[in-house]
């Protein structure tokens, strides 16, 4: 199962590496990331293989989100059918 | 592999654009509750309801957040109840109501659809038992819808059941007057009712339906907007195909959510119903789309065409997006529910009149129209007379959902709240019509040739 984790918000220091910890201990691949800065707000996007986890989609939808919240950035999660359904036929 | 493009857009329609999935409906069979003990009838259908649908919200909650989209309503609609009451010789079927809004509100659902006969030839004794308990039922609940199918395009109106709607109609305003006569904001009375409907007040779980089905209502009017502003000032290829393809989108979303309700809810996937649904929410309005159009405010001459234009690319859009549409299916235009919609209203630029043409157009018809309090039952009767006869000629849905609002006048504002909003007291043509509504009896079907 693929994910989709969007974080957007100022930008500061540690945010991939405090993603990427949480996911590592998660047991959740990355496939891809790209990430960039415009006029100070960083936006990333990751594409994420979930196959592997043992946690709950939807624990890890809120454990990204709290996350979020203590480094004042917006993070969600969400599953890739919602984008493919909408842009592939 | 998915692009950040896409990523984005889907995620600005929900964040900037108000993308929602607007109600997940589930539609229960209450054909087995049937009994002649009227105690053991209501047993049996709060039973089957709160065991069918016990899931039915926390699923609804957890595609969403699996999704990132919120799923604002979670529904329930069932058999009509007239169909169901019948063995109990019953006088009033307001236990049944008060057996549904328990239901309801074990389950958590916020309204549950189907207190309701379908009329439109005549009335069986249980019809007349349920139409006669509509007032009562809609003032003693909290979360019961109501409808009356009073009319088709093969069968004709049943004006005696107009004629006896209208007194309803005034009698539940009355009898919720403290209310601002919230009840009548869930009852509405149609012409050719579809049998799938996920959308409240009207829902009800049709006699040819199966046991239990999921049936999915999209939204999006804001999506549809914000795309329209990127066409500003090109001709009408280019708006018609921005909304087909807006349209495709929102269904793919909504086909893909029923389809996971349906899996995870063990229950059949019935249709998805592609209509525009706004919210008093700024940036969640039909009026807005249409004023994007290039109308100055909604009901502009030009309003009819504008929302021609909009309904038909939803539709085309939409349909080649979802393996089954269905319901009302189409763009709705509740007056309380919609800021853009009420602000006209209030200009006077919106009036009754205007709306009655552009239901002709577009789904469902004349929506949430809070009225003096003191309109006569024969009035009210000709307004719903004049929209089923749209309905019935045109071989499409029509409804009448108005609400007498005690102690008010036109210029007044009555407050319904939540997602039914609020409303300016619109002006009703004084002219009178009683002596036509008192006919009673049978308007014939229409002949189905030499459309003109």
């Amino acid at each position: 199962m693929k994910g989709v984790i969007t974080v957007v918000g100022k930008d500061k220091v540690g945010i991939i590496g405090k993603v990427c910890t949480l996911l590592s201990e998660e047991n959740v691949n990355i496939l891809d990331i790209s990430q960039t800065i415009l006029q100070g707000y960083f936006n990333m996007m990751m594409i994420v293989d979930l196959g592997a986890t043992e946690t709950e989609f939807t624990q890890i939808v809120d454990k990204l989100s709290e996350l979020g919240k203590n480094i004042e950035v917006d993070i969600k999660l969400q599953h890739e059918d919602i984008f493919n359904s909408m842009h592939r036929i | 592999m998915i692009s950040r493009y896409e990523v984005q857009e889907t995620n600005r329609m929900i964040q900037e654009a108000n993308l929602d999935i607007r109600t997940i409906t589930m539609g229960i069979s209450l054909m087995d509750c049937i009994t002649d003990d009227m105690n053991k009838l209501c047993d049996n259908v709060y039973d089957k309801i709160t065991k069918r649908a016990e899931k039915l919200v926390s699923t609804g909650e957890d595609i969403s957040k699996k999704y990132g989209i919120p799923i604002v309503n979670k529904r329930i609609s069932v058999t009509p109840i007239a169909l169901i009451g019948g063995a109990t010789k019953s006088s009033s079927y307001v236990p049944i109501a008060k057996a549904l809004d328990r239901a309801a509100q074990t389950v958590g659902v916020n309204f549950i659809g189907g207190f309701s006969a379908l009329v439109h030839k005549g009335c069986s004794n249980a019809d007349t038992v349920l139409m006669e308990s509509i007032p009562e039922a809609l003032d003693v609940t909290s979360n019961v819808c109501s409808s009356l199918n009073v009319g088709t395009t093969r069968t004709g109106i049943n004006m005696d059941a107009v004629k006896r709607v209208g007194e309803l109609i005034r009698e539940t305003s009355l009898r919720t007057a403290d209310r601002d006569g919230i009840g009548c904001a869930k009852f509405v009375v149609f012409c050719n009712a579809p049998e799938d409907n996920p959308f409240m007040a009207g829902a009800f779980h049709g006699v040819g339906e199966r046991e239990a089905v999921i049936n999915v209502g999209i939204s999006g009017p804001g999506v549809v907007k914000k795309a329209l502003e990127a066409v500003k000032g090109q001709d009408f290829e280019s708006v018609c195909e921005a909304i087909k393809k807006t349209a495709f989108k929102i269904t793919r979303t909504g086909q893909m959510v029923a389809r996971e309700a349906s899996r995870l809810l063990d229950t059949p996937f019935g249709i998805i119903d592609l209509s525009l649904a706004p919210t008093p929410a700024v940036g969640d309005s039909i009026a807005e789309i249409l004023e994007e159009m290039g109308l100055e405010m909604t009901g502009a001459p030009g309003t009819t065409a504008a929302l021609a234009i909009l309904n038909d690319c939803v539709k085309k859009g939409g349909v080649m997006a979802s393996s089954f549409v269905g319901g009302l299916s189409g763009a709705f235009i509740p007056v309380s529910e919609d800021h853009a919609m009420i602000r006209a209203a209030e200009k006077g630029a919106l009036t009754l009149e205007k709306l009655e043409a552009m239901t002709c157009v577009c789904s469902v018809g004349l929506d949430m129209i809070a009225i003096p309090g003191d309109t006569s039952a024969a009035t009210i009767s000709g307004i719903i007379a004049d929209e089923m006869a749209i309905g019935m000629i045109n071989a499409k849905t029509t409804a009448v959902r108005i609400i007498p609002v005690q102690g008010k006048r036109v210029g007044d504002q009555v407050e319904f709240g939540g997602l039914l909003g609020y409303a300016p007291i619109m002006p009703v043509n004084n002219y009178k019509c009683d002596a036509f509504i008192a006919r009673g009896g049978r308007i014939p079907a229409p002949i189905h040739s030499f459309k003109n």
